[in-house]
C-alpha cells in the first residue's frame, strides 16, 4: 500500500465498476507464443510511489510477465502468459488503484500519427540547418558565398520537401482528382513554387531565395497537422458493442422434444427456446417455463435484477442471470428490441457525422481566397510592369506569406492544451469537435441510475447488525453472484464454511452450518415475517439488511452550477416513479421522466432539439447509447458499459460529477481562445497581404512574418494552462480519492 | 572562406545525427512516457527498462 493511494480499505466503494473478468478478456490482445496483453486506465496513479506500488503488486501475479505503468497516459499495459487471467483487478483494486477498461484503439498504432511525427522531425531539421545559412545571408554574404549558401539550402530543402511535404501532395493530389478543393492545394502549389522559384534563381546567382520561408512553412504547418490529427474524430465502435450483445444463435426445442441450435436469423415467432443462465435473450419472447433473475439494464438502465417467472414477457438483450429458461419466441431477431437499439444508435451516429468543425469550415472558406489574392497580384503585376518574372516572384511570395501556417495552428493547439487540462483533471476527450459542441450545449439531461446513483447498492445499517450474524451473512453472500450479495459480502472478510450451498434464483441463497440451515434473501423466503432482505436460521429472520443506491459525489452541486451556467436540467430514467422521484427531490430536480425505454430516452432528446436546444446528455447504461449519440454532446463515467462509454464523446474517470462542470468551463475558455486565435491569424494576413502584394516581401520579411504569427497564436493559446499549478493539486486523487466512504 | 567547405558539412552532420537520433528515440517509444521516465530515475532497482507498450516496428 502506498502513501498516496486513495482509501483503499473501502473495498465496498471500490467495488462499483470494476472491469468484469469477461470485458478485461475481450480487451486483451494477443501477442503471440501464448502471451496476452491488457491495458487498463489507471486513473488514479499520479507519482513514481504509485508506479512501484503497481508494478510491483502486478509482477508478483502468478503468470503475469510483465506490468508497465504509463504515468502520462495514467495506463499499465500487463503481459500475461497462458490462458487462465491473473486476478489483475482485484489486484489493482486491493493496492487501492481500481482499474477501468478503456479500449479506445487498443488494436493498431496509429500510423499516420508516426508519419507525421517523422515528417514534423525531418521539416524541423531542414528548417533549422536553412535558417542558420539564411541567416548569414541576410547578413550579407555575397557573391560566390551566398550562392553556395543558396545551393546547400536547395540540397537540403528537397528531401525535405520530398519527405515532409508528401503528406500535402497526396491529399492536394487526392482532393483535384476528385474536383474538390481543400486547404492542402495552396500549401502544395505554394512550397512547390517557392521551390522553383528559388531554384531558379540560385541557377541565375539571384538575390532572394526563399528556402527557407518553403520549409519553415512545412514546419509549422506539420505542426499545426499533427495537433490536429491527435483531436481527430476516431472512428467509433457502439454500434458494434451493441451488436456483440446480441446472441449469434439459439437452442431451439423441436415438438418432438429435440433441440437444435439455430443461427439467429432463422428464429419464427413461436419457436420454443431454450436460455441457459448467463446467457442473452436472443430475441423479444415470453417466459414458458422456469424462474430466474434477469439483468435488464440493457432495457431499463436498472442493474438490480429483475426476478421473473412463467407468463412474463422479456426482450432481446437482457441477460439471464442465474435459472434456464424456456421461452416462446414472440418476434423475429430483426424486429426484437436489441435490433431497433441498434438502429437507433446507427441513427444517431449518421447524425453526429454531419457535425462539421470549426477548423475545417475556416479552411473550405480560406483556399479559395488565398488562390485569387495570388491570381489577382499576378495579373496585376503582369499589367502594371509586363515583368512576368517579377509578377511569379510577387505571387509566389503572396502564396507564402498568406499559407494558414498560424490559421492551421489555431484550433487543434488550443484543443490539445484544454484536452491535455482536462485529461489531468479525469476526463477524456474523444475528438475536438467534442470540445466545440460542448461549448454550444444549452440544455443537461442526465439519466438516474449510475450516472446520478452509483448504481450499485451499498448495505446501509452494518453498524447495526451484530458482528458475529453479519460474518455469515458475508460467508454466505460470497457464494452469490447477485449485487445485494456482493454489497453484503464485502463487509467481512471472515469465512464460515458452509455445507449443501445452493443458489435459488429470484428468492436467495442458502447453506447449512454447525447443523442449521441458513438463509439469505428475499422476506417469506427465507423466513415468515420481516421484509426486504434478511438473514434467517432453521427459518426464523436474526437480521434484516437495508440497502441504498447513494449518490454521486458532487451531483446536487453539479446540477445547480449546470442549472446556472446552461439552463434547465432534466432526468430521464428507465427506472420507476417512485425511485426518481426520491432522487429528484434530494437533487432539487424539476423536471424528470420514468420508466422510459431507450427510444423514449432519444424521442425526448429529439424533441428538445428540434425546440432549438443544444442537448447535454451524461448517461451510463446500455439503454442510454442511442440517447447520448442522439445528443449534441454526450458524457459517460468510466463505469459505464463499454457500448455506452464508446457512444460518449467525454469520459470522465473519477467518481465525482463535477467532472462536467469542469469540463464545460475548460471547453468554454478554449471556445474563447480558438476565436481570439483566428483573429489574430486573420489580423496577420490584413498586414501582411498588403505588404506581399505591392512586392516588399523579401524572404526576411516573410519568415519573420510568418515566424512570428505562429509564436502568438501559440502563446495565446499556452494561456489555457496557466492555472495549472492548482490544477494539479485539486486532481491529486489523496485529496480527491475517487473512492470513498459511504454515506 | 575556404573553413566553409568543411564547417557546412560538419554542421549538417551534426544535426543530421541529432535527427537520426530522434527518430530512433521515437521509435523506440521512449517519448511514450515522459512524465513516467521522469519518476523511475529515482528507482533503485533497474528491473525492466525498456517499455513493452510499443514494440519496435
Amino acid at each position: 500500500m502506498s502513501c498516496c493511494a486513495p482509501g483503499a480499505e473501502d473495498v465496498a466503494a471500490i467495488r462499483v465498476a470494476l472491469p468484469s473478468e469477461e470485458e478485461l478478456r475481450f480487451g486483451a490482445r494477443d501477442l503471440g507464443n501464448g502471451v496476452r496483453q491488457v491495458e487498463l486506465s489507471v486513473p488514479s496513479v499520479h507519482c513514481g510511489a504509485c508506479i512501484r506500488t503497481v508494478e510491483h503488486a502486478l509482477d508478483a501475479l502468478p503468470g503475469v510477465e510483465g506490468a508497465r505503468v504509463n504515468l502520462s497516459t495514467k495506463r499499465v499495459s500487463i503481459r500475461w502468459r497462458g490462458e487462465t487471467l491473473p486476478p489483475i483487478v482485484d489486484a489493482l483494486a486491493r493496492v487501492g488503484y481500481p482499474p477501468n477498461l478503456f479500449d479506445d484503439g487498443r488494436e493498431e498504432k496509429d500510423n499516420t500519427l508516426s508519419e507525421l511525427l517523422r515528417a514534423v522531425a525531418v521539416s524541423g531539421f531542414a528548417a533549422g540547418n536553412i535558417m542558420l545559412l539564411s541567416v548569414s545571408v541576410w547578413s550579407g554574404a555575397e557573391g560566390a558565398t551566398r550562392d553556395l549558401f543558396h545551393w546547400v539550402s536547395a540540397l537540403i530543402a528537397l528531401p525535405a520537401l520530398v519527405f515532409a511535404g508528401r503528406i500535402y501532395y497526396r491529399s492536394a493530389w487526392s482532393a483535384l482528382r476528385h474536383g474538390r478543393m481543400n486547404m492542402d492545394v495552396p500549401i502544395a502549389i505554394g512550397i512547390t513554387c517557392a521551390y522553383a522559384l528559388s531554384l531558379y534563381e540560385t541557377v541565375n546567382s539571384g538575390h532572394h531565395a526563399y528556402f527557407d520561408a518553403a520549409v519553415t512553412l512545412l514546419f509549422f504547418l506539420l505542426i499545426g497537422r499533427t495537433l490536429d490529427h491527435v483531436m481527430r474524430n476516431r472512428a467509433r465502435t457502439a454500434v458494434m458493442g451493441l451488436a456483440r450483445l446480441s446472441p449469434r444463435g439459439a437452442l431451439v426445442l423441436n415438438a418432438d422434444g429435440s433441440r437444435d441450435y439455430s443461427p439467429l436469423e432463422e428464429i419464427e415467432p413461436g419457436m420454443r427456446l431454450l436460455v441457459a443462465a448467463g446467457d442473452r435473450i436472443p430475441v423479444d419472447a415470453r417466459i414458458v417455463q422456469g424462474s430466474s433473475d434477469l439483468d435488464c439494464s440493457v432495457v431499463t438502465g436498472e442493474s438490480a435484477p429483475q426476478a421473473v417467472s412463467a407468463g412474463e414477457s422479456v426482450r432481446a438483450g437482457m441477460l439471464n442471470l442465474n435459472g434456464p429458461l424456456t421461452l416462446e419466441a414472440t418476434a423475429r431477431a430483426a424486429d426484437s428490441f436489441l435490433a431497433e437499439m441498434v438502429r437507433m444508435m446507427e441513427a444517431a451516429e449518421g447524425g453526429r457525422a454531419r457535425y462539421r468543425r470549426l477548423a475545417d469550415r475556416v479552411s473550405g472558406l480560406y483556399a479559395p481566397v488565398v488562390h485569387l489574392a495570388a491570381l489577382a497580384t499576378f495579373i496585376g503585376w503582369m499589367i502594371a510592369t509586363g515583368d512576368w518574372h517579377r509578377a511569379t516572384t510577387v505571387a509566389i511570395a503572396v502564396l507564402i506569406i498568406t499559407c494558414p501556417c498560424a490559421l492551421g495552428l489555431a484550433v487543434p493547439i488550443v484543443q490539445v492544451m484544454a484536452a491535455r487540462r482536462l485529461f489531468e483533471q479525469g476526463v477524456m476527450v474523444r475528438d475536438g469537435g467534442a470540445m466545440e459542441r460542448l461549448a454550444e450545449a444549452d440544455t443537461a439531461v442526465f439519466d438516474k441510475t449510475g450516472t446520478l446513483t452509483l448504481g450499485e447498492p451499498v448495505l446501509t445499517n452494518a453498524a447495526a447488525i451484530e458482528p458475529g450474524v453479519l460474518a455469515m451473512a458475508a460467508s454466505l453472500a460470497a457464494h452469490s453472484r447477485h449485487p445485494l450479495s456482493r454489497a453484503i459480502a464485502v463487509h467481512d472478510r471472515s469465512v464460515v464454511a458452509f455445507s449443501d450451498v445452493v443458489e435459488h434464483p429470484g428468492f436467495g441463497v442458502e447453506g447449512r452450518a454447525d447443523g442449521r440451515l441458513w438463509r439469505l434473501g428475499r422476506a417469506g423466503w427465507a423466513s415468515e415475517a420481516g421484509e426486504g432482505t434478511v438473514l434467517s436460521r432453521d427459518g426464523v429472520a436474526v437480521a434484516a439488511f437495508a440497502f441504498e443506491d447513494r449518490l454521486r459525489r458532487d451531483a446536487a452541486e453539479t446540477i445547480s452550477s449546470l442549472e446556472d451556467r446552461l439552463g434547465p436540467v432534466e432526468m430521464l430514467s428507465g427506472d420507476t416513479e417512485t425511485a426518481c422521484r426520491a432522487v429528484a427531490s434530494q437533487l432539487g430536480l424539476t423536471k424528470m421522466s420514468a420508466g422510459l425505454l431507450p427510444a423514449g430516452k432519444v424521442a425526448r432528446i429529439d424533441e428538445l432539439a428540434r425546440q432549438g436546444r443544444k442537448v447535454l446528455m451524461v448517461g451510463d447504461g446500455l439503454n442510454d447509447a442511442p440517447a447520448l449519440g442522439a445528443a449534441h454532446v454526450s458524457f459517460a463515467p468510466a463505469s459505464a458499459a463499454d457500448v455506452g462509454r464508446n457512444a460518449a464523446d467525454f469520459v470522465f474517470l473519477r467518481e465525482s460529477l463535477s467532472a462536467i462542470p469542469m469540463a464545460l468551463d475548460v471547453s468554454r475558455r478554449a471556445g474563447t481562445l480558438i476565436r481570439q486565435n483566428l483573429f489574430l491569424a486573420i489580423a496577420y494576413n490584413v498586414v501582411a497581404v498588403p505588404i506581399a502584394v505591392l512586392g516588399y516581401a523579401t524572404p526576411l520579411i516573410a519568415a519573420v512574418a510568418m515566424s512570428s504569427s505562429s509564436i502568438i497564436v501559440i502563446a495565446n493559446a499556452m494561456r489555457l494552462v496557466s492555472p495549472r499549478a492548482g490544477a494539479r493539486v485539486a486532481g491529486r486523487p489523496g485529496m480527491f480519492p475517487n473512492a470513498e466512504t459511504p454515506r | 572562406m575556404s573553413m566553409l567547405l568543411y564547417l557546412v558539412p560538419v554542421a549538417l552532420f551534426l544535426g543530421g545525427s541529432a535527427l537520426l537520433a530522434f527518430l530512433w528515440a521515437l521509435r523506440a517509444g521512449q517519448y511514450d512516457d515522459l512524465d513516467g521516465a521522469a519518476e523511475r530515475i529515482l528507482f533503485d532497482d533497474d528491473s525492466d527498462a525498456r517499455p513493452h507498450g510499443n514494440n519496435p516496428l
